[in-house]
């Protein structure tokens, strides 16, 4: 019988010949990133007693939670984490002025086809997008890995989302994850690998692609993998100089389950608080007023995603009942908006163009709402409490929807903005 | 530590990290005692404050959803709590569970007869959950997990292993 991507992989890295669904295994990951958080597992490292991290070419450290720090405590934390790169010569660490993560890793090249990924960070599932295995850790097994190269790992099952055809004119992947996690639930594939196939797939742009793999966490998924396209071995083969292989599962590999979607039946969609499964068309919930959009994250903080709002809003101005905050996924992307005068358009329209970081998305920082307020946002949970205050609601939508939006000030279908979108 | 015994606290499914343990303190309250006093924050007020050594949370499908944060795991550690019995576990939480040391159990049958109060009485060796005359049998870890558990959690169980090495 054959084998499945998850099940190649597990063994490949655990040095077995084959392993299966359910087998746990120690593997050597490839890379193992972290975050500001590398500030704790810098103080569980030291409380394992070995001197030296084992593989400190493997160890890639970013700050994006909260930077710049907003308080002595978050500075002192990134303080923490600057002399701990220094002690222990890891030398692929970013500061504070390269952006989110899951945004900087793959661009920075530590996302290759086949390799495995962990991170202690939940939405460590991004590089799926690549075709590697990435899947989110905790702080102390970062520091085991940090200490050892190894971490115990059990081999997933799989499921498969096949998605055929082509997305209607005003919804992207974010409506099409959306609108899957609101039909299987939270924990609709809990503990699974999933594996997203079809033509939609094969024709949807790297930063589409990333969104499924960001958000397969938020449907419970130990990863969300999809075989490289074209777009995406350029993009790696530009960014890495390491050899590596295209991983797939077998024709006649074993899945848990099919899952089988028409692309032409996705909608825009939105998830309503307090859960990413609570969802609804944005049809239903038009007309209803809010207060801040955050245009960015690890979600949808990339290049197209801040180039189809700025087309939205170029020459127009947003609703003064309304604030607008964008945050570029990484300092690239920030970078390459300025000169493309995507900024402009955003700014000139009203928005406030903050850094690029993870922002308000965890409550940190940069845009924390007040009691009573409603967020609407490109971001990947809307938990209570996320943004900072238990007392206001996040709604989750795409770029495209929080354009049409801001716009009128209530949520609106972008299909009504859209040019030639029936108006 | 083979038999934890309290008090259940019984909540529903898809129990997320940001309500066990807001995002906003995940940088700024590193503290056991002040990691305790925010358990459950905005999931249910009444909790930090009345927790017992030994208590048991109780939950439906998906528990600890969400971020990777193990201060889910490590702030129900510091309140006392003994063991989470649920009818499924997010994956991460899980990990950082055992990676804490706190036992999380699956048990779907116990979890729908167990009633907020009731005393509960888990007995990891004999893998079983007794409450009100009644018992529950939850299946076994795997032998990996097992030994990280009954280590205390994943740093003790390397520290021994290192220091046997040495």
């Amino acid at each position: 019988m054959g084998k499945t991507f998850a099940e190649k992989i597990m063994a490949a890295k655990s040095g077995r010949r084959a392993v299966s669904a359910s087998d746990i295994v120690t593997v050597k990951p490839d890379f193992v990133m972290s975050h500001d958080n590398s500030a704790a597992i810098s103080k569980t490292f030291r409380g394992i007693g070995v001197d030296r991290v084992v593989c400190p070419e493997k160890v890639v450290i970013i700050l994006d939670h909260c930077v710049p720090a907003a308080s002595d405590k978050y500075a002192n934390n990134h303080k923490v984490v600057r002399e701990f790169v220094a002690e222990m010569g890891i030398e692929n660490f970013f500061d504070i002025n390269a952006g989110i993560c899951h945004q900087v890793l793959p661009e920075q090249g530590f996302a290759c086809p086949g390799e495995l990924i962990l991170g202690s960070d939940s939405h460590t599932t991004t590089y799926g997008a690549f075709g590697a295995f990435a899947a989110g850790i905790g702080r102390s097994e970062a520091a085991a890995i940090w200490a050892t190269g190894e971490l115990w790992l059990r081999v997933p099952e799989t499921h498969r989302i096949e998605i055929e055809g082509r997305l209607p004119a005003g919804v992207s992947a974010k409506d099409v994850i959306l609108s899957i996690i609101g039909q299987l639930g939270a924990d609709g594939v809990l503990y699974k690998a999933v594996e997203f196939t079809g033509s939609a797939i094969d024709g949807m742009s790297l930063a589409g692609r990333m969104v499924l793999a960001n958000m397969t966490v938020e449907m419970g998924g130990k990863i969300g993998y999809m075989t490289p396209n074209e777009e995406t071995l350029t993009f790696v083969r530009s960014r890495s100089s390491r050899d590596f292989d295209v991983v797939t599962s077998d024709p006649d590999a074993q899945y848990e389950r099919v899952i089988r979607y028409a692309a032409a039946d996705f909608v825009p969609t939105l998830s309503c608080p307090h859960t990413v499964d609570n969802t609804a068309p944005v049809t239903d919930k038009a007309g209803m007023p809010f207060h801040q959009a955050v245009l960015g994250t690890c979600t949808n903080g990339r290049l197209e995603d801040l180039a189809l709002a700025a087309q939205m809003l170029k020459g127009r101005q947003i609703n003064p009942a309304v604030r607008l905050l964008v945050f570029p996924a990484s300092q690239e992307v920030y970078r390459d908006a300025m000169r493309q005068g995507i900024l402009a358009d955003l700014a000139d329209a009203g928005a406030v163009i903050m850094n690029s970081g993870c922002g308000p998305c965890l409550g940190a920082h940069e845009g924390v709402l007040a009691d009573g307020e409603v967020c609407l946002s490109t971001a990947n949970r809307n938990f209570k409490g996320r943004m900072g205050n238990p007392n206001a609601e996040v709604y989750l939508a795409s770029p495209a929807t929080v354009a049409a939006s801001v716009l009128t000030g209530v949520i609106t279908d972008p299909r009504e903005i859209l040019q030639g979108g029936g108006r | 530590m083979s038999t934890i015994k309290g008090k259940v606290w019984k909540y529903g499914d898809d129990i997320n990290t940001d309500v066990i343990f807001p995002g906003k303190y995940t940088y700024t309250v590193s503290d056991p005692a002040e990691m305790a006093r925010h358990a459950m924050e905005d999931l249910d007020p009444d909790f930090a404050s009345q927790v017992q050594h030994g208590d048991v949370v109780v939950a439906g499908t998906n528990f600890g959803c969400g971020s990777s944060r193990e201060q889910a795991a490590s702030c129900l550690v510091a309140a006392g709590v003994g063991a989470v019995i649920a009818k499924s576990f997010s994956r991460i939480f899980f990990r950082n569970a055992i990676n804490w040391g706190l036992p999380a159990l699956q048990c779907p049958a116990a979890v729908d007869a167990l009633q907020a109060g009731q005393e509960v009485t888990v007995d990891l060796e004999r893998g079983c959950i007794e409450a009100g005359g009644q018992s529950w049998k939850f299946p076994e870890l795997p032998a990996e997990v097992q030994g990280i558990l009954t280590s205390g959690g994943l740093i003790p169980y390397l520290k021994a292993k290192y220091q046997k090495k040495a």
